[in-house]
């Protein structure tokens, strides 16, 4: 028989007996929403879990040093930091992290944004009283991240707006009344880097110190003031762990924040060891990538340009492992109920061949083949697992619908913000459906055989 | 595909000499400790475009005879040759394929089935022949024509009264125009009026058709009227 007069002959059986098959189909719907609801909150909370930390900026980003004594600050001042032996005994000189280099790591496949670590001590002057702290400056990436979400006033108006965020506990050192910030200006007291040029040289009046600058450069620091408009208070804390670089409670625009050339604990050690180039240096560049898969390659591009680098690609394999674990064990959880669901199945069929024992004679005797007659099950058997399927599917999605919904309104009375922990994505629907048909046609693989086994005389005489 | 080209491409029908032939039949079965003999020791010859009637009282093995000659049953001994062609010889799916295409058959009870309309049950034999859709209408309508219910298909087999469902398994038993039919009692739940007008039919398409038919009855008078041949039976043997 043709697949299509197949389909229709089963289709039509399967309506003939409604309240039954739709009870068994139900069965099978029920099994396979327990299956989806379980694997889509294990697939949820991954999903919020793998979003949560690539939007903390940990595991799409390469930390870079560059290869000197340690001392330095950052992630990777371990034993790599200092410069390594050439096999031919010699010590090589360590790359310096310079605008070139920062060029260099932007052109890498990949690689969406390269920044520097630029945080520096200040005061900050409001209201006529002074406040010590540390300022951090934010890359454009930050605005992503999350850590803005819910704050108070807004994110920078621009790259370069002269502009700053305060961590709310600093605010509060302000003011008794942080939301009142917004929109008023503090002045940042900096210590800023100033290269002496060769004017400046030329400009010296005692000689002898001239020949000194001449012969090895020179470089001062001098004390600036900036006014900065407060756009925000932010609650979390955006640079908190960020490469373990510790973090900052004013944050203003990284390229505002760059651009007032602070004094950065590196460069005395760099005029140092450069013997008085002028040359800025940074003490870290962290290296943005567009997903965490391409940190590896990444990481491994800039180790042979002869930099240290960091990266927390290992604990995000190590989350992947407890997910698919995770995962593993909702999924078997929720097969359970498909289990059962296929005895029903079993049941249904050889109920179905008690009952139409004798319309399987006529179908014989007409000449149907063992396998038209066991297909016609198989087709039956099929059809359950397909409608089950998708019925299944729609209910275990409406069932972390309303998960996600009470987690939200749960949520939210704690004056936290909603998440989604429950998600079905494309090949959850379809494996589930997929599984379903494949459960429900191995179920009616022994009532399919039975029915064809069927001696025809003794089926056409049965009442 | 038209099923007439299947049907003669499995059993041709001889122009001289023996359509079916049953050479020392023998069915028995084991019913507890007791092994009871339904068909014993027949040897039998249908010509092509033959009418016969196998006659018998109750129990006389008659429809077990008659399963064995329309391939539902195989015999415990001996063979039965059709067209030449031995049926022990195929296999389960060479037996559904003859019955499928060279043989059609008639109940005592009708045996439409409930679920579908008249239409659909006339066509299922089409449908397990694999003949195309556009085909089948065509078909479905000339078998029901043929049986004078072609205002009736839409109907269920509950709808119809006894004649008009025995019409319809005529109609059924017809459209893959067979080369032998083989009709189990098909009066035997039909009044007279009811019963003389199916044997009307039967004998009106066999000597249109041409095919064909071998009767199982107990009604003697039916018998002597409507088949060109009697085959008596009497405790699984013949006996005229």
């Amino acid at each position: 028989m043709k697949g299509r007069d197949l389909t229709e002959l089963a289709v039509r059986n399967l309506r003939e007996a409604v309240l039954r098959n739709s009870l068994t189909t139900l069965g099978v719907a029920v099994g396979v929403a327990s299956l989806v609801a379980m694997l889509s909150l294990g697939v949820g909370l991954q999903a919020l879990a793998s979003q949560r930390l690539n939007k903390s900026g940990l595991f799409d980003a390469v930390f870079v040093t560059a290869r000197r004594g340690r001392g330095m600050g950052g992630p990777g001042g371990g034993p790599e930091r200092a410069s390594a032996p050439n096999p031919a005994g010699k010590r090589e000189v360590a790359k310096p992290l310079d605008e070139g280099s920062r060029q260099e790591f932007a052109k890498l496949a990949d690689v969406t944004e390269v920044y520097p670590q630029i945080r520096f001590f200040t005061d900050v002057k409001y209201g006529g009283a002074s406040f010590s702290t540390n300022v951090l400056g934010l890359p454009e990436s930050s605005r992503a991240t999350g850590s803005f979400d819910g704050m108070t006033g807004k994110y920078f108006s621009s790259p370069t707006a002269e502009e700053a965020i305060l961590q709310a506990e600093f605010a509060k050192e302000l003011t008794a009344e942080p939301a009142t910030l917004v929109g008023k200006e503090l002045v940042l007291r900096y210590a800023q880097r100033n290269e002496t040029s060769a004017a400046d040289i030329a400009k010296e009046k005692d000689i002898d110190k001239q020949m000194d600058e001449m012969m090895s450069g020179a470089i001062s620091i001098v004390t600036r003031e900036k006014k900065l408009r407060i756009a925000g208070i932010t609650d979390a804390d955006p640079s908190a762990g960020v490469g373990g670089f510790g973090g900052g409670r004013v944050f203003v625009p990284l390229r505002t924040a760059e651009a007032l050339h602070v004094a950065q604990p590196n460069d005395v050690q760099d005029f140092v060891r450069a013997g008085g180039s002028n040359k800025p240096t940074y003490m870290a560049l962290t290296v943005r990538v567009k997903s965490p898969k391409d940190v590896t390659r990444v990481e491994e591009a800039i180790k042979k340009m002869g930099y240290s680098t960091f990266s927390l690609l290992d604990a995000t394999r190590s989350l992947r492992l407890v997910f698919t674990v995770f995962d593993l064990f909702l999924g078997l959880f929720g097969s359970l109920a498909l289990t059962v669901a296929s005895l029903g199945i079993i049941n249904t069929l050889v109920m179905a061949i008690l009952e139409r024992r004798r319309e399987i004679g006529v179908l014989k005797a007409l000449g149907a083949t063992d396998r038209d007659v066991r297909s016609l099950f198989f087709a039956e058997a099929g059809a359950m697992g397909l409608f089950g399927g998708i019925f299944g599917v729609a209910l275990g999605w409406l069932i972390g619908q309303t998960l996600t919904w009470g987690t939200t309104i749960y949520l939210k009375r704690q004056d936290l913000p909603g998440v989604k922990i429950s998600h079905v994505p494309w090949w959850l629907a379809g494996g589930a459906i997929a599984f379903a048909v494949v459960v429900s046609l191995v179920a009616g693989l022994y009532p399919a055989a039975r029915a064809a086994k069927l001696n025809p005389v003794e089926a056409l005489r049965y009442e | 595909m038209a099923s007439g080209a299947i049907s003669n491409a499995v059993i041709e029908p001889p122009r001289n000499g023996a359509l079916l032939r049953a050479l020392n039949v023998a069915r028995s079965y084991r019913l507890g400790e007791a092994l009871i003999h339904a068909v014993h020791d027949v040897s039998l010859d249908i010509r092509g475009g033959e009418f016969v009637a196998l006659l018998g009282s109750s129990g006389s093995g008659k429809s077990t005879l008659l399963n064995l000659l329309a391939g539902l049953d195989t015999p415990t001994a001996g063979a039965i040759h059709v067209g030449g062609k031995n049926l022990a010889e195929l296999d389960p799916e060479g037996l559904a394929r003859y019955r499928r295409d060279t043989v059609g058959m008639v109940f005592q009870s009708f045996n439409l089935l409930p679920r579908m309309t008249l239409e659909e049950n006339v066509e299922l034999p089409l449908r397990l022949a694999e003949v195309d859709r556009s085909e089948r209408q065509a078909r479905v309508g000339e078998a029901l024509e043929r049986v004078r219910l072609g205002a009736r298909k839409q109907h269920r087999p509950n709808e119809l009264s006894g004649g008009e469902q025995q019409r319809g398994a005529l109609a059924r038993a017809l459209v893959n125009r067979p080369a032998i039919l083989f009709a189990d009692e098909p009066t035997g739940n039909l009044d007279s009026v009811n019963g003389e007008q199916i044997l009307l039919l039967l004998q009106e398409i066999q000597n249109s058709m041409g095919m064909t038919v071998v009767m199982v009855t107990h009604e003697r008078p039916l018998a002597e009227r409507f088949a060109s041949r009697i085959v008596m039976l009497s405790d699984g043997r013949l006996v005229g």
